[in-house]
């Protein structure tokens, strides 16, 4: 180490030097996650090939190589497994008294605990996302729904006094990629905590931790048929909610899919509950804590990517703090760290599939065409895998396909506002309504705008923060119904 | 109230300089401590943070004995193995001259508390006839305390006209300027502090959590407030100030995860003992005990290593 003497002339240059001076070595997690080469069905409890004998390859988004084969569903295999969960719904789960089932979730969430680096770990590889997030927030908070939702089961004379409650039998439920056990968690545990029976239909490309979860379902002795996971694609999915058992189908994915899943079930007396798109306004007012907020901005769109259903994925910056807000922001990307998502120190991992990244890249794209700014740390991705580097747009009006669409990839759009009342006109000029972010040291104006903005959950000085007890869901185009919480138990019950 | 001693607005300050909110630095400064460091960047940043050490001991207790054995070690960290000299020794006034004996000359620079240490309860004329009681003695760095009985009254003017006045007794000497952060008590003061020390001192002076006297010192939350400012600072004047936590700071481990919020907040240019310090006791035996097994490739046996701050 040099040892001059302490007086350094003033640096005119004014700027910050992120380079290699210190550069972190590689820090792969190496335990196995004991994977099978190739998954089959989970019916009635046990493991099944597909009928048609059908397989399709999942692959490491990070590497492109195909990890496992996973069964592909068809008609036939989905009445099989319908007709199980009935089965189960009639003779066990619907009649058993809320403790024991509670039990049942207990032994869940201990269970996913135990094996949760094993989770994580299946989770990055296949799906792409860091494991620090697979590890630190994924497996994690897929517990603690099944831990509360546990603690559910023996009170549900407390979710609505006075009236009667009762399941409504097997429940078809379709969730996405983004979060593929977290979501599994969010569906299953209140379903089955009330005594529902589900068939779930895991993402195309990210099955394996869903069919690991029927392990988990084996290892904790839930009675055959409670839990049934057939995985495929479209059409699978299709089958599970048009089934004539189905009474309640639960979905979360894109608004496109759901808008097509509720024309399907129209006339029907099913049951659904929709957790769609979103395109959320993260508001930041000149009064905030500016080194947070961008903090929050970071948390709010390049977390797991940006491939976040309530992503902050514009940002609604007030114009006198605009250009310093700005300044920090790329400052603060500039050490975000791209690549190998079994890193313990990568912070954006891979784009969970070509065809998402093609979507990216193609929006971003038309962003460019249409005439906004173009920003990215011009970090080095690997050479192989579904990479995209983090991108901010800037000179974005409300026009913009950036500013309207879902990217649902690590792509911010910035706008900026004048006045309270221009902040809320743009925030709500979507026809999403997920999630939005206010940022201000002032608490009468949080109150304010959290009434204001037509949006499921409105976050305050924080963003992306999710907890079993606080319902999640949408207003307009993002979806009905809510997950977690004493409303989320509600949607899994009808109440007479 | 005469005009000269009438308080500054601290919320005027705050409309200039912006507030910090302390769960979301929290958050920030939590995922330092998921950064994973392996093989040769552990070692760097091990070696890094050695050279940083201001070794301390600030003892009643303390005798020319043991401030020769404290200046031994931080010159020779270890008995084997290349490890690097720390930055500085740091004692008390009295002691200067003792340690001026054995580090003098060498690149182990000698620091000194000054201005009434710890509290700065002491007229500004003994805090000033302290602090250049030490440079004559030989001190090339001077820690001084903030009156903080100042700054909470509001009276930010004469907090830095006193600072000033250091910053003239020290010479040649650098400064580095406690704000003693626990008796702040609020990440917006600590903020606030920071801002007004900053526009007082030179170029390459420090800015200090804690005196390591209070209940509770440096911590990444608040060395991370004010590597903030120090960065806003130095983007808004091109000043480079820099930053020295102390107190608190004892494993190897904790040091990383400091050096780690440097590196991701002022970058590389901060990653030297000119800009960045720990005023520490513990932390080098703790540092020397894991280069130790990064070199070998086990612990060694615990009798091998003091876990006092001047022994081996």
């Amino acid at each position: 180490m040099p040892k001059s003497p302490a007086r350094t002339k003033a640096n005119p240059a004014r700027e910050l030097v992120f380079g290699d001076l210190w550069e972190y070595d590689p820090a792969p997690e190496t335990a196995d996650p004991k994977l099978k080469p190739r998954y089959d069905l989970f019916i009635n409890g046990s493991f099944v090939p597909p009928r048609a004998g059908k397989y399709f390859a999942t692959i490491n988004p990070a590497h492109e190589t195909k990890i496992a084969d996973i069964a592909l569903a068809d008609a036939s295999d989905v009445d099989a497994a319908c007709k199980s969960a009935h089965k189960a719904f009639t003779n066990v789960w619907g009649k058993m008294p809320g403790k024991e089932r509670g039990k049942y979730l207990y032994r869940i969430a201990r269970l996913l605990q135990d094996h949760a680096r094993e989770f994580a770990i299946a989770e990055t590889l296949d799906g792409g996302k860091p494991i620090k997030e697979s590890r630190d927030f994924d497996i994690p908070m897929a517990a603690a729904h099944f831990f509360y939702h546990a603690g559910w089961a023996d009170k549900l004379e407390h979710l609505a006094p006075g009236r009667q409650i009762a399941p409504h039998g097997v429940v078809g439920q379709v969730i996405p990629w983004n979060f593929p056990l977290l979501m599994l968690a969010w569906k299953i545990a209140p379903a089955l905590a009330v005594g529902n029976c589900v068939v779930l239909k895991p993402a195309e490309t990210t099955s394996i931790t869903a069919l690991k979860f029927g392990e988990i379902c084996q290892e904790a002795g839930l009675p055959n048929g409670v839990v049934t996971i057939v995985s495929g694609a479209g059409e699978t999915g299709a089958a599970v909610i048009q089934h004539p058992l189905t009474t309640k189908v639960a979905f979360t994915g894109s608004t496109e899919v759901g808008k097509s899943i509720m024309r399907s079930l129209a006339g029907t007396d099913k049951k659904l509950t929709m957790e769609l798109g979103g395109k959320a306004a993260n508001i930041v007012f000149d009064d905030a804590p500016l080194d947070q907020a961008v903090e929050g901005i970071v948390n709010g769109i390049f977390f797991n990517q940006g491939h976040v259903c309530c992503a902050g994925s514009r940002l609604l910056v007030q114009e006198s703090i605009a250009e310093i807000v700005l300044a920090k922001l790329k400052r603060r990307i500039a050490v975000l760290r791209v690549g190998d998502p079994m890193d313990k120190n990568t912070d954006l991992g891979a784009i969970n599939s070509r065809k998402q990244l093609t979507k990216i890249t193609e929006l971003v794209k038309s962003g460019v065409a249409e005439g906004a700014e173009k920003y990215d740390t011009g970090c080095k991705l690997p050479a192989k895998g579904f990479f995209f580097r983090p991108t901010i747009f800037t000179n974005v009006s409300m026009s913009h396909r950036i500013a309207r669409e879902e990217i649902f990839g690590p792509v911010l759009s910035i706008l900026t506002f004048r006045t309270p009342e221009e902040a809320v006109e743009k925030a709500n000029n979507t026809p999403y309504g997920l999630s939005a972010g206010v940022w201000t040291d002032k608490g009468s104006r949080i109150l304010q705008m959290s009434t204001l903005l037509k949006a499921g959950v409105v976050w305050a000085n924080t963003y992306n923060k999710f907890d079993p007890t606080s319902p999640f869901g949408g207003y307009k185009e993002s979806g009905f119904g809510r997950e977690g919480g004493k409303q989320g138990l509600l949607d899994y019950l009808s109440v007479g | 109230m005469p005009a000269a001693k009438a308080p500054t607005s601290l919320r005027r300050l705050f409309d200039e300089i912006g507030t910090v909110d302390q769960v979301g630095i929290e958050e920030r400064v939590a995922k330092y401590t998921t950064r994973s460091l392996k093989k040769k960047s552990k070692v760097f940043g091990l070696r890094l943070a050695v050279s940083m050490v201001d070794l301390t001991t600030l003892e009643g207790k303390d005798t020319p004995g043991k401030v020769a054995s404290l200046c031994q070690k931080a010159l020779h960290p270890h008995d084997i193995g290349d490890i690097p000299t720390t930055a500085a020794v740091c004692v008390y006034p009295a002691m200067v001259k003792h340690a001026k004996k054995h580090v003098g000359g060498t690149s182990v620079k000698i620091a000194s508390v000054a201005t009434a240490f710890p509290s700065g309860q002491a007229p500004l004329k003994t805090r000033l006839a302290e602090v250049h009681a030490a440079v004559n003695d030989g001190a090339d760095e001077i820690d001084m305390v903030i009156n903080r009985g100042a700054f909470l009254s509001g009276e930010f003017g004469r907090m830095q006209d006193e600072i000033a006045a250091v910053v003239e007794a020290c010479g040649q000497a650098t400064l580095k300027v406690i704000l003693e952060v626990s008796e702040l008590e609020t990440f917006d003061n600590i903020r606030a502090a920071s801002f007004l020390a900053m526009r007082v001192i030179r170029p390459g002076d420090f800015i200090k959590t804690s005196t390591g006297k209070t209940s509770s010192n440096a911590t990444l939350g608040n060395n991370q407030v004010m590597l903030e400012a120090i960065r806003d600072h130095f983007l808004a004047t091109g000043i480079p100030i820099a930053m020295k936590p102390a107190g608190g700071i004892r494993t190897a481990k904790q040091a990383l995860h400091f050096l780690i919020a440097v590196k991701e907040t002022l970058g590389d240019e901060w990653l030297n003992n000119r800009r960045y310090r720990f005023g520490a006791s513990a932390l080098l035996n703790d540092l020397v005990r894991q280069l130790e097994k990064e070199r070998t490739g086990a612990y060694q046996a615990p009798w091998n290593f003091s876990e006092a701050t001047e022994g081996y």
